[in-house]
């Protein structure tokens, strides 16, 4: 199924920002394989540059597969293969004489179980990515993990004992803490899988927001089972059903003009 | 399984009625009975034997008292001039221990890292051999130091060194005959080798692959990667393992015993790496057979093995708390 | 949905405030993957070196026990009695006959009393006291054999005034019953609660449900401790030392002294003549031989067919298994 539908004009929902897209990654026949069970088969996307887009489908689909695809993360899951290309800014994320560090410190990812480092404070899990890049200034530090932990809405709950252990957080709070971290380094791609499964309702409204307000200078890829969610801060949309992607679009035309009749009935089935 | 058969009649004989008043039955009793004390058992054992050694080794410390014994440096077991301090053989035992634990912590772990990065088709028989060689007793180790390794040892290693530094370095001077030592330090290292990987190895298998994950989506290397995910999240079980490792090399005695140079008295304090000395364990097993019950040469060698014997549990026991207190710091949070 | 924002323009100046921030936040970041790159070659080529480092004595070891070992090996060195040193023929009869009977003996001891007090810790005693208990076991696993020695001279061959093959079975079972008993106990504890409570509903005894039920079903994992423990006193030499001293004849009572295959090693090793130190090598060549043999069986057999429980296999597991025993009870019940 080679269903690539593309949209042209970056239009953004709110308006604001009119020029044309470009895209900053390109999913081409990408299919995966767990031994001999094909999880993803030859899905075609591309990610406009300033967007949000956001995966959808039922459970045991192929979304977080297909995610992981885009960090390269297959790399350590024994077993698995992936065949196709993904290009990031005109270069081949699977090229072999391109180590991944390169691609994967441009793409932050969220997973979809919260992972923080346990043993190391809320402060250290922040800095952690930054401090590979080779920043040490401590002020700078700092200012990353005021900044990261406001926009995952954390940073109220920790700002007073930041040197506590991440275990010692509630899973919502973990979950906000691993987005803290995938901000502070800087990405120009943003992967989050089901970020808001854990979160209460005022922090999911929060968690939104920060989407919103980061796309308009990063491309994030959102996986979500909460169609509102979808349609709030999502620009485009990909459905996807038994490891095939069935249909894309903008959010807007495919929740209220689906062109695929198994679009329809997910959307239809959950939404409203 | 006879016995349970037994056990069975007779609860069939009584028709079970007896159980159901309440009242266990008397296989019941038995069983709970035997099972207690072979439960206690241990408990009896260790304060017997902590009894046991300390009143046979009291003429020791009657004689030369407690701080004497443990500071002295004087073995004299002739007739009339009995004169006896263990100060030579303690510090043996602890800076063998500690020189083969410098040596093989790094390379436990470096082992244990090898065989988690290499092909699983690579690391899995590694694995395999290094449990086998774990089960080498002490005894071959000690065999192959003196007759093989201690010879290249010696000609490849001990004498260049000596020769370039002998008389400017301290801890190269001495005579550099392969029975000393740093030939015992590195038998015992080779030797707790394979306990302190195989355990790592296992510990740091045990990381959550999420863990892993998150390490790499920060964009680390393999190396980074340990340090970020690894390191961190089993640094309890690794400080279990070292651990583990020095219990060994302390209690240690055949291997020691075969390559340190057995000397006595002053002559055994640990003067430099190319001198021979004398553990713990090394001189109660050179010398017990020889010690007559009658002369307070045995009531010496018995106090050695109560200073061995506390050293070793106070290891042990301040093993177990380091690690259970880091892991109670993991656990009591991972309520989630 | 997509919503007009009110506050529109001040929202989106401090958006591009913040935008901007980040931009010179990003260019601080270094380029040093290279760099980075190059460590973590550099730390490999490390690891390797230790891996090959550690790797090569091993199997110079080995190499050596067979080199070294096989010339001695024929029917007379194995069952032979010992002649006179340096006149050609020592032989190792006594030792290995020895070494059958020690370990024999003290499993005797060491098993039946391990498995008690394993059952008692999963079963019988009430969960502080076993607690002390395993704490202690642990403790006690860790004492140094030739400590163990010492106590069973003082405590047996004192009292009977004479070295024996009680003694020194008494001994070797000290270091046994330990690791039966830890292993015994992680064993029962993977016994499903639901096979205990079907055998309490049919109204069977504690005592039966421990033997027929529990134990029966941790059969498999039981023995791997076993003979993993066998294989650890096997090579034991220095508490033999001081309690059946060594011999040069056959087994004549338990009351006597006896000889043992590493006691006998290292004896050889003492020696300054040249078919000694061969006697030496064919000795540790029978006694590796004997040990490797119970641990690739016990791999191999056990293993093969999914044995019940935690990788039943090697030290290292057991060993693991140790340290998280010694970080104490966690969690299992
Ligand atoms: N490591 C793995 N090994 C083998 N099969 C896997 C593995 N991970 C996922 N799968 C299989 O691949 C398919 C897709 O899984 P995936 O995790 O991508 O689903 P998903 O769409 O993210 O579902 P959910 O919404 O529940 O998170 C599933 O059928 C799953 O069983
Ligand atoms: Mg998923």
């Amino acid at each position: 199924m080679m269903s690539t539908t593309v949209p042209v004009s970056g239009a953004r929902s709110d308006g604001s920002d009119d020029k044309r897209a470009r895209y900053k990654m390109v999913a081409e026949n990408v299919s995966v394989h767990y031994g001999d069970y094909l999880a993803v088969r030859n899905v075609s996307l591309k990610f406009p540059e300033n967007s949000v887009t956001a995966l959808i489908g039922p459970s045991g689909c192929g979304k977080t597969t297909f995610l992981r695809c885009l960090n390269r993360m297959h790399d350590m899951t024994p077993g698995s293969r992936v065949e196709g290309r993904v290009m990031i800014d005109e270069t081949d994320l699977y090229d072999s004489s391109i180590d991944p560090i390169y691609h994967r410190r441009k793409v932050g990812m969220v997973f979809q179980k919260p992972n923080p480092f346990p043993t190391m404070s809320i402060y250290d899990n922040v800095v952690a990515g930054v401090k590979l890049n080779g920043v040490r200034d401590s002020e700078i530090l700092n200012e990353i993990v005021e900044d990261c932990l406001k926009m995952a809405y954390l940073w109220d709950e920790v700002r007073d004992d930041l040197k506590k252990p991440a275990i010692e957080l509630s899973g919502g709070q973990q979950q906000r803490l691993c987005i803290a971290r995938a901000l502070a380094i800087q990405p120009e791609v943003l992967l989050m899988d089901e970020p808001a499964s854990a979160l209460d309702p005022i922090a999911t409204q929060k968690i939104e927001e920060t989407i919103k307000d980061l796309s308009s200078e990063y491309c994030i890829i959102i996986v979500t089972h909460n169609m509102q969610q979808a349609v709030r801060c999502s620009d485009y949309t990909a459905f996807m059903y038994v490891g095939d992607l069935v249909e894309s679009g903008k959010t807007y035309d495919l929740f209220h003009n689906p062109k695929n009749e198994l679009t329809a009935k997910y959307v239809e089935g959950q939404f409203g | 399984m006879i016995h349970s058969g037994l056990l069975l009649l007779q609860r069939d004989h009584l028709g079970g009625r007896v159980a159901k008043a309440g009242r266990p039955p008397l296989a019941d009793k038995l069983f709970k009975v035997g099972t207690t004390l072979a439960g206690v058992y241990v408990l009896a054992i260790i304060a017997i034997m902590v009894m046991h050694l300390g009143s046979e080794s009291w003429p020791i410390w009657e004689e030369e008292g407690v701080a004497g014994f443990i500071t002295g440096t004087d073995w004299n077991a002739v007739e009339d001039r009995e004169s006896f301090g263990a100060l030579p053989y303690i510090l043996g035992t602890l800076i063998t221990s500690a020189i083969a634990m410098t040596i093989a912590l790094p390379l436990s772990i470096g082992i244990a890292m090898f065989v988690m990065i290499v092909p699983k088709r690579i690391g899995q028989p590694m694995g395999y051999l290094i449990e086998l060689l774990e089960a080498v007793p002490s005894v071959v180790y000690g065999l192959w130091g003196l007759f093989v390794f201690r010879i290249y040892f010696r000609d490849l290693v001990e004498k260049p060194l000596h020769d370039a530094f002998g008389d400017s370095i301290f801890l190269f001077s001495g005579t550099p005959f392969g029975l000393d030592v740093l030939s015992a330090s590195i038998i015992l290292a080779i030797m707790i080798i394979p306990t302190i990987s195989a355990v790592s190895r296992e510990v740091m298998l045990a990381v959550p692959h999420q863990q892993k994950e998150a390490a790499y989506m920060l964009g680390s290397t393999t190396w980074e990667m340990f340090k970020l995910a690894v390191f961190p999240y089993s640094k309890a079980g690794l400080i279990g393992a070292a651990i583990l490792g020095l219990g060994r090399a302390i209690g240690e005695t055949m291997a020691v015993t075969m390559l340190i140079g057995n000397t006595i008295g002053a002559a055994a304090m640990p003067q430099s790496l190319f001198h021979p000395s004398q553990t713990m364990s090394s001189i109660i097993a050179n010398e017990f057979i020889e010690a007559s019950p009658a002369s307070i040469h045995m009531p010496a060698l018995i106090g050695v093995g109560l200073v061995l014997l506390l050293v070793a549990m106070l290891v042990n026991i301040i093993a177990h708390y380091i690690v259970t207190r880091m892991l109670r710091v993991r656990e009591g949070a991972i309520r989630n | 949905m997509s919503g007009t924002d009110s506050s529109a323009p001040t929202r989106s100046a401090g958006r591009d405030a913040r935008v901007a921030r980040r931009a010179e936040i990003r260019a601080m970041f270094k380029s040093n993957v290279k760099s980075r790159l190059t460590v973590d070659r550099v730390m490999l080529g490390v690891i390797t070196a230790c891996a090959i480092t550690a790797i090569i004595p091993l199997f110079w070891i080995l190499g050596q026990l067979v080199v070294g070992g096989l010339p001695a090996l024929n029917w007379e060195f194995l069952t032979g009695e010992p002649g006179a040193v340096g006149a050609g023929s020592i032989n190792v009869g006594p030792a290995i006959q020895g070494t059958i009977i020690i370990i024999g003996l003290s499993s005797l001891i060491g098993i039946p009393l391990g498995i008690g007090a394993g059952i008692y810790l999963s079963e019988v005693g009430s969960s502080r006291m076993a607690k002390q208990i395993r704490f202690f076991l642990d403790v006690f696993m860790e004492i140094p054999s030739i400590v163990l020695g010492l106590f069973a001279f003082l405590a047996i061959v004192l009292l009977l005034g004479h070295f024996s093959i009680w003694a020194g079975a008494f001994a070797l079972s000290l270091i046994m019953f330990p690791i039966v008993a830890r292993a015994t106990e992680e064993q029962l504890k993977m016994v499903p609660w639901t096979y205990r409570e079907a055998a309490t509903a049919l109204g069977l005894t504690n005592a039966a449900i421990a033997f027929r039920i529990v134990l029966a079903t941790a059969k498999r994992g039981l023995l791997t401790g076993i003979l993993l423990s066998i294989s650890r006193i096997g090579g034991e030499t220095a508490p033999l030392i001081m309690t059946i001293l060594g011999s040069s004849q056959f087994f004549s009572s338990l009351d006597a002294p006896m000889d043992a295959l590493p006691l006998r090693i290292w004896r050889f090793s003492l020696l300054p003549y040249e078919d000694a130190r061969l006697a030496g090598w064919g000795a540790a060549l029978v006694l590796v031989v004997i040990i490797l043999a119970i641990h690739v069986g016990v791999r191999y057999y056990f293993q093969g067919r999914g044995g019940s429980g935690s990788g039943s296999g090697g030290l290292a597991a057991r060993n693991t298994q140790k340290v998280n025993w010694s970080i104490g009870g966690r969690q299992n019940r």
